[in-house]
């Protein structure tokens, strides 16, 4: 329960207008872009670094939780509010302070859109690396506490890569730096820390991020495949040879489909799968690298490799791509993602694995994932409304990340754990593994308090996270 | 609050499970091209926020309340959600779906007057007429001036919106106009409620450039308003009789298509179909019907135009209309049109896509809002360097020229039809 001195305390920080209370407008924050959902008691949604400050005093005074939110696009039901309390929305922070072109870095606050980054410098010739395909919506904020990647991770790394300090509120509301302005301050590098904790270790406000100058050549390659493991054999083979594209993507039949009914990008619907493979860089180089990804896709049988013949095609295929985990509402009313990782060379086998389980629960699975970083995303596709559907859909998930783990990989490649995976971090850390992180989160939070019920295993909370639209299962998720 | 006798009915009791609001997956791409959302940043106010009430409300988890209703009247109907969706979601039929079920916007002197304009004036050309030639004489006896001195400054904003009635109506002496030269296609037009009344200059270029271009022009005498701005304030039944009109005067003639110049009525008018898919005697029709409605520029494109002679020196941007962009996907045939124009130097503005606060009546209803996309607006035109906009659609126009004049750049506003009149001499 909030009280209501809280709630007056709220209204006099960031403005009445800014607190939200009502059934109807805290709703649609019990929400991200994942299946999970549990009811914001409260969200508060400040405009500065001061306000979020007073807010996590004025919340620790009160000794409610904190869950902080960026654009909730997150997969994992990270700004879920598990155990009620205050929904801290970034949203209103959304400045670009300062961008300074000679030292390549801007400083941001965190409710900044990623491509809005980019947008602000391309003109001048630069870009910001980090690329998840939700980028048009997803925050830096966001993209900090999941240490997100994307397509072009492959070449330029995640997010912890790119950030070169944070100005971070702590739980009793004191505001730090972590970092700073150049690369490798001394001492502890705590923003590599920071970066991925998920909002369980404070509240960024401000991070310098790191521009990099745009490649002189960019070429885009779609190669369509009748059969998966030749698509999958194809990854690993131009790995092998040396080529470190700066993108390497595919997506399955089921994706293509859904991509090309919502809206066409120029996938062909009947292949079994495609990649989409891009080099950046010197031209020179390009067009060598190119010339042998092309010899390699047609050595496993690509049906048709094509190079996109100008900026339009290349935007397109990006668009299509980018726009996959949407556009399997086309196909069905819900899916669950999942984030497994193996090493490159297992793709082949993985893959096999998935197609299996997905015949043996009688589910559709669509693909469609960073295969250069062996980072899946099956996406298990079902129908929330239908009894029963979802213990299989779940079981169906688990099967998949124990599988990713035996392979030699992880559970989670770029979304972070949060809610949805928390019960799996087991499979990949032990006991001791796991109170040493809690010690470093106690660290920076000794209450607890910042994005409770998430990133460990913990015993269940007191409060009702559901899977929409009916209950969760008792004990599934936490 | 005050709480409307609407708020009894949940959706689910207002027959309202709609298919698409389980096509939303909720991954939030729709956010950043929200103009509320963007301004507000508070996730009521954006498209999967509101679908997300729409369907809290169908499964009976909310009331249909005030701040539902407001949360869902503060939208633009845009529809540049729909065009951000990887899922295609028809955001536009959930919420005009959702604000039939809580009525119209606005307090309740507002609604009732909106009503009253939705079921007595829209549906009858020649009350319509008859109300403009009043807002004439108000504003040509000296009345406006002085009435103006003594309203309250939200009043007198809107009396400032309002544009100069013309002397004369777009009042067709025939029904069907002859192509200039050999024959290529045969059109019906729309005349348009507000187009007819307040843009006859437009009407009447777009029925020169037609002719010119070598279609035979029909202008059934039996048409009347499309409907648009009543189905977009939840209002249905005046609508569908209005379509039902509409679909029986055109498809008395034989056409090839049927030529809109308003970005809003030719959205509407293409989704007819849809509007009467319950109605067994119309429902064929009506698909019939929209399968023919074209956007005059789209169709000229599409047609090919003769090259136009006389040169119009100008640097324009270009504001696509909403309901242009994201409800009718019609971005570069007007462009191409333009570029056609000798003279002609277009330069885009950033994000000529975003909505310039028009949005039919919302200029009214939510003042502050649409000022504030305005302002917006005028600005990336004032970057741009253009002399003038070109924005084919009459909501938008007024807003655009009434922006101009409040905020600068003082950028003259046309049509697209206006130019490429000029292009082919005028009349």
């Amino acid at each position: 329960m909030i009280p209501g001195a809280l709630v007056d305390e709220l209204r006099a920080i960031v403005g009445r207008q800014f607190v939200l209370i009502k059934k109807e407008d805290v709703i649609v924050y019990e929400q991200d872009g994942s299946i999970l959902q549990a009811m914001p008691e409260i969200v508060v949604v400040p405009a500065s670094a001061a306000e979020v400050s007073a807010v996590v005093r004025a919340a620790g005074k009160a000794g409610v939780p904190i869950v902080p939110r960026g654009s909730g696009t997150g997969l994992a039901g990270g700004a879920v509010p598990a155990e009620g309390g205050v929904v801290l929305s970034l949203a209103r922070l959304d400045r670009i302070l300062e961008i300074d072109l000679e030292n390549r870095i801007a400083v941001v606050e965190p409710g900044v859109i990623n491509l809005e980054i980019t947008k602000a410098i391309a003109k001048d010739g630069f870009f910001y690396a980090p690329d998840p395909s939700s980028q048009a919506a997803c925050s830096v904020g966001g993209n900090i506490a999941n240490n997100s990647g994307g397509p072009h991770t492959l070449a330029y790394g995640v997010t912890v890569n790119h950030i070169l300090g944070v100005e971070v509120v702590l739980a009793d509301g004191g505001i730090v730096w972590l970092g700073g302005r150049v690369p490798d301050t001394p001492g502890y590098d705590l923003t590599g820390v920071f970066v991925g904790s998920e909002g369980t270790m404070g509240i960024v406000t401000k991070a310098v991020v790191r521009l990099m100058r745009a490649r002189e050549s960019v070429r885009t390659l779609l190669a369509v495949f009748e059969r998966p493991e030749a698509a999958t054999r194809t990854v690993v083979d131009i790995t092998a040879a040396g080529i470190i594209p700066a993108a390497l993507e595919m997506m399955d039949q089921a994706t293509i489909q859904a991509v090309e009914k919502g809206a066409p990008c120029g996938y062909p619907t009947d292949a079994a799968a495609v990649l989409l493979a891009e080099i950046e860089g010197v031209r020179e180089h390009g067009e060598r690298a190119m010339a042998l990804i092309q010899s390699i896709c047609r050595q496993n049988g690509a049906r048709e490799v094509r190079l996109a013949r100008d900026d339009a095609e290349r935007q397109l295929l990006w668009k299509g791509r980018k726009g996959a985990f949407g556009a399997l509402g086309l196909i069905a009313p819900n899916y669950y993602v999942q984030d497994g990782v193996v090493p490159r060379g297992k793709l082949p086998e993985i893959m096999a694995r998935v197609a299996e389980i997905a015949e043996r629960y009688g589910l559709i699975i669509a693909n469609v994932f960073h295969a250069g970083d062996g980072n899946l995303h099956p996406n298990i596709l079902f129908d929330m409304r239908k009894p029963g559907e979802l213990d299989q859909v779940i079981k169906a998930g688990e099967e998949i990340l124990k599988a990713c783990v035996a392979a030699g990989g992880s559970i989670t490649g770029e979304h972070g754990i949060g809610l949805e995976k928390k019960a799996y971090i087991g499979l990949l850390f032990n006991e001791q593994d796991l109170e040493a992180m809690a010690r470093v989160r106690r660290a920076f939070d000794g209450t607890g308090r910042f994005n409770p019920a998430k990133l460990f295993p913990t015993p269940a909370g007191c409060g009702e996270v559901r899977m929409q639209p009916g209950k969760i299962p008792a004990g599934l998720w936490i | 609050m005050e709480q409307t006798e609407n708020i009894i009915r949940t959706l689910a009791q207002a027959g309202l499970d709609l298919p698409e609001l389980y096509q939303c997956v909720h991954c939030g791409l729709c956010l950043n091209a929200c103009p509320t959302y963007r301004v507000l940043r508070i996730e009521s106010e954006s498209p999967r926020g509101r679908i997300h009430l729409v369907r809290a409300a169908a499964e009976g988890r909310i009331e249909l309340n005030e701040g539902f209703a407001e949360h869902l009247n503060l939208c633009l109907m845009c529809r540049a959600c729909e065009s951000a969706c990887p899922s295609g979601v028809k955001y536009g039929r959930i919420a005009e779906a959702a604000r039939a079920a809580v009525g119209p916007p606005g307090s309740k002197l507002a609604r009732g007057i909106a009503n009253l304009a939705f079921t007595q004036l829209l549906p009858f050309p020649s009350r319509l007429r008859l109300a403009a030639r009043l807002l004439r004489l108000y504003q040509r006896s000296g009345a406006a001036r002085l009435v103006e001195k003594i309203l309250p400054a939200r009043l007198r904003e809107m009396s400032a919106m309002l544009p100069a009635v013309p002397s004369r109506f777009f009042a067709p002496a025939a029904e069907v106009f002859p192509a200039v030269g050999a024959r290529r296609a045969r059109v019906g037009m729309l005349g348009g409620c507000v187009m007819s009344v307040l843009f006859s200059d437009i009407d009447n270029a777009t029925l020169r450039v037609l002719r010119k271009n070598g279609c035979e022009v029909v202008l059934p005498k039996n048409q009347v308003c499309c409907g648009a701005l009543n189905v977009h304030n939840g209002e249905t039944i005046a609508a569908k009789e209005m379509a039902r009109r509409n679909i029986d005067a055109f498809l008395a003639f034989d056409l090839d298509a049927i030529i809109v110049n308003a970005a809003g009525c030719g959205a509407a008018m293409k989704e007819y179909g849809y509007l009467l898919h319950d109605d067994p005697a119309y429902a064929e029709k009506a698909e019939r019907f929209g399968r023919r409605v074209r956007d005059a520029g789209e169709f000229l494109f599409d047609l090919g135009i003769v090259p136009p002679a006389a040169a119009v020196e100008m640097t324009v941007t270009y504001q696509d209309p909403c309901h242009l962009a994201h409800g009718q996907k019609v971005r570069s045939q007007p462009r191409a049109l333009l570029q056609a124009i000798p003279g002609i130097r277009l330069i885009e503005m950033n994000t000529p896509d975003r909505c310039c606060g028009s949005a039919g009546i919302y200029n009214i209803t939510h003042a502050a809002m649409s000022q504030a996309l305005l302002q917006e607006k005028m600005g990336s035109i004032l970057a741009s360097g253009a002399a003038a906009v070109v924005a084919p659609n009459p909501g938008c126009m007024l807003q655009l020229r009434y922006g101009a004049k409040r905020y600068g750049p003082p950028v003259e506003v046309f049509h697209l039809m206006d130019l490429l009149d000029r292009a082919y001499g005028g009349a």
